[in-house]
């Protein structure tokens, strides 16, 4: 079991130096890329839904769910099957640049909409 | 085949047009009795044979929408369409545990004769909310625990003092019996704890009063001879970390309620009908003078399901929610606007995204 982490630095709010994994692959299949467990650190429910609504979303996706492997860790494991033969960071990174673009539309719809009731509202007051 | 062409039922008409059962699975969470039926997201490709599933950005831009309902200082009801439910609670989460606040985080208590113990009085100043913008402010790198304590520089911690001191009031009456009279300063309240501006902060801040939001917080009462002398430290937090942390009173969210009728209902059995429902939700329309239950404004149901305890009633109604229709209601603490809330939980999920994405990008480099 290949067992490969990233370690780059982030800076979190606990503030020590240490350089601390953020996210992690590890490969269950030896040779099969398209079958891969990632292991998110410093997540829960609220990225793992989205993400794996979105990842599931997409065509080429066989299987994606996400756990949380204990309550007192705040990591998920989030599992990914493609089919095909597609390496399993194809889907990841289009479920996230997805997500990414979702909660701009939203964004930007909710701010427009909020610009506007304002106007309304100052319109009424005079 | 895609979202767009579903028979949606008729509200308001006193008859539902019969929707596909296949419709039904997919937009609709069904209440019965006993339980509450599809409840989870089915659309995903390959589940339903004819559609495509896929996830279209532009067909998502063309379906989604958001609608202000309500909005003043501190509350605001909106409702936003055409989006799922993992990504609606996941702005809830955000809202209620990851935007950042400052709150009252090191208590230095110089002096305490109060009958409020030390500790006690430190959790409730604690609790009072701040109003000072935290995207101002940065996090605080606590790397040096005991070693930094009475410093703090000027971009991450706010410093207030609350010195109160009761004593007898010389110029009360004889023989009153009113603490209001007889002391002063016997009340500690919120107001009472002052920005004490460190660094350039009496610059950068000097339009803006930094303090709690509500000054009649009680904090403490005092009596002749009592003091309080404290200097506390507010640095910028989550509510994942402490509650203290966290920006809003509540921050729900709702489906909107669908009730459709399933036969004409008239009479005395539409009036029973009627009050089975929240005030507003059904109303009787007179017809060839007989009265008939119609249904005007599901939106105000709370989905008490009273209507399924009657067993002659319960087979009339249909009560469903519309499983992409969220009537959100977030309520500000008052540190900041709550739609000044909302985007900064969206923009806190978009950074959650930008972070992973990184990662791959840096980890397929090397």
């Amino acid at each position: 079991m290949t067992n490969s982490c990233t370690l780059i630095g982030r800076r979190n709010m606990a503030g020590d130096c240490e350089k601390k994994p953020v996210l992690e692959m590890m490969q269950a299949d030896g040779g099969d890329e398209g079958c891969v467990t990632y292991v998110l650190h410093n997540e829960d429910h609220t990225l793992g839904n989205s993400l794996r609504y979105l990842v599931m979303k997409d065509v080429d996706v066989e299987f994606c769910g996400y756990s949380i492997t204990h309550p007192s860790e705040s990591k998920i494991n989030f599992r990914i099957q493609t089919r095909g033969g597609i390496p399993a960071t194809e889907p990841l990174r289009t479920g996230l640049t997805q997500l990414n673009h979702v909660c701009q539309h939203v964004l930007n719809t909710f701010q427009a909409r909020v610009d506007e009731f304002k106007g309304n509202q100052d319109q009424s007051m005079e | 085949m895609g979202r767009g062409l579903c028979t949606r039922v008729n509200r308001g008409d006193k008859m539902a047009a019969p929707m596909s059962i296949v419709e039904e699975i997919r937009t609709r969470v069904i209440l019965q009795e006993f339980g509450v039926k599809n409840a989870h997201t089915t659309d995903y490709p390959g589940n339903y044979p004819g559609y495509d599933d896929s996830w279209k950005m532009a067909d998502f831009k063309k379906n989604f929408r958001i609608d202000i309902v309500d909005m003043d200082e501190n509350t605001m009801e909106f409702d936003m369409v055409g989006i799922d439910a993992s990504i609606a609670n996941a702005f809830r989460r955000i809202l209620l545990a990851e935007v950042p606040t400052m709150a009252v985080e090191k208590v230095f208590i110089y002096n305490n004769t109060s009958i409020v113990q030390d500790e006690i009085l430190a959790h409730r100043l604690g609790l009072v909310p701040i109003k000072a913008d935290p995207r101002l402010f940065e996090y605080r790198d606590a790397g040096n625990e005991g070693e930094d304590d009475e410093e703090g520089s000027e971009i991450d911690t706010i410093k207030l003092q609350l010195k109160v001191k009761c004593s007898r009031n010389p110029r009360a009456t004889k023989d009153s019996a009113d603490p209001r009279e007889l002391y002063l300063n016997h009340m500690v309240y919120s107001k009472d704890m002052k920005w004490v501006p460190i660094g350039n902060q009496a610059d950068v801040f000097a339009d803006i009063n930094i303090g709690p939001v509500h000054g009649d917080i009680l904090l403490a009462q005092l009596r002749p001879g009592q003091e309080l002398d404290i200097v506390m430290h507010c640095v910028k937090g989550i509510g994942q970390d402490h509650a203290k942390f966290s920006p809003v009173a509540t921050a729900s969210y709702r489906l909107l309620p669908e009730i459709s009728l399933l036969e004409a209902v008239e009479g005395e059995k539409a009036e029973r009908l009627r009050g089975c429902f929240s005030r507003g939700v059904m109303e009787l329309e007179d017809r060839d003078g007989k009265k008939f239950a119609k249904v005007v404004n599901s939106r105000l149901d709370t989905c008490s399901r009273e209507v399924l305890r009657h067993e002659d009633l319960k087979n009339l109604v249909k009560l469903a929610r519309v499983r992409d229709h969220f009537i959100f209601t977030v309520e500000s603490s008052g540190v900041l606007p709550p739609d000044v809330l909302v985007t900064e939980a969206i923009k806190v999920l978009m950074t959650k995204c930008s972070r992973f994405l990184n990662e791959l990008n840096t980890s397929n480099m090397e």
